[in-house]
């Protein structure tokens, strides 16, 4: 992500295409999957989530051109440490509410 | 980083701007980082509120397919025209990357007016934030995404004035590499709100 090495770092018109490419993809996958076929809500949440993490990932790496590389990895580090208290947030919301509202049936 | 630092600190002076560089945009990264925790804490309140109608409308009941997709789709080439703008920079063309960036405003624009539809037509249908805890968690989620594309719209049009008044400078690079970065985490930060919450609202 500095300017020294700009070699690979900051990408090129190909990585650009393909991120665009594959996001366009994964985009009509998810919207197609809920308004085209009758699948079951499990078979639809599933493709809706897999596809959404895997868009996030081809935008991180080819978009914003995160790698492990740049700064001794300090980017990764924190995005990693930013995801644990993501999934502790959200996980631990979730959880915690489900069984207050299992005990107030 | 402990080494960068304390190279900064043999020469100040005339290198500076390049040498802190790295520096800048890391700490954007980091600010970019509590900004996701942010938008974190906003799904999961949604998430919790779910079911919190009141009587009122639930996802399916609000949800315009079409508006989401036509938003998604100038979002996402959004980010990839900021990303050729990058690429101009690179190349030290100015002229190129004020237009991919006059592009980027533009397809920007295009998406806050959609948002700007949608919550005018839910408001004015009696579906607004206060008709429910529902209500309230999708438009404060939905709305702080909105606020922060306004917010890169009016980035978006200073770097523009000032990269056509100085050029591609020691200035202007660094501030664009941030804000490029900031672009590109509104559309992640959106796949996420279109997959979770309008595509998930309509299937349930």
């Amino acid at each position: 992500m500095s300017n020294e090495h700009q070699s690979t770092d900051h990408g090129s018109m190909k990585s650009y295409v393909t991120g665009l490419a594959i996001s366009i993809v994964l985009t009509l996958v998810a919207f197609g999957v809920v308004t085209l076929g009758n699948f079951s809500t499990t078979a639809m949440a599933l493709t809706i989530s897999i596809a959404a993490i895997v868009q996030v990932l081809v935008q991180l790496i080819l978009f914003m051109h995160l790698n492990v590389d740049d700064d001794g990895g300090w980017n990764v580090t924190s995005l990693a440490f930013a995801v644990v208290i993501l999934v502790l947030v959200i996980a631990g919301s979730l959880w915690i509410m489900h069984h207050l509202h299992m005990n107030m049936m | 980083m402990a080494t960068e630092t304390l190279k900064q600190d043999d020469h100040h002076g005339e290198h500076e701007h390049h040498d802190t560089t790295g520096l800048k945009v890391f700490g954007f990264w980091i600010y970019l980082m509590s900004d996701l925790v942010i938008f974190g804490m906003l799904f999961a309140t949604y998430a919790v509120l779910l079911r919190g109608t009141a009587g009122g409308p639930g996802p399916d009941d609000i949800v315009a397919l079409p508006l989401i997709f036509v938003s998604t789709m100038l979002l996402l080439v959004s980010s990839f025209t900021f990303g050729v703008a990058m690429l101009a920079q690179q190349a030290g063309r100015k002229e190129k990357v004020l237009q991919w960036l006059a592009v980027t405003f533009a397809l920007g624009l295009g998406f806050i007016l959609l948002e700007l539809y949608e919550f005018h037509h839910l408001i004015s249908e009696g579906h607004g934030p206060g008709r429910s805890g529902f209500l309230s968690a999708f438009f404060t989620l939905v709305g702080t995404h909105g606020l922060h594309v306004t917010f890169g719209l009016i980035w978006i049009a200073i770097m523009f004035i000032q990269i056509r008044k100085r050029g591609l400078d020691d200035m202007t690079k660094p501030r664009m590499m941030c804000l490029s970065l900031f672009w590109h985490f509104l559309d992640i930060v959106w796949i996420c709100v279109f997959s979770f919450v309008y595509l998930f609202g309509v299937m349930v």
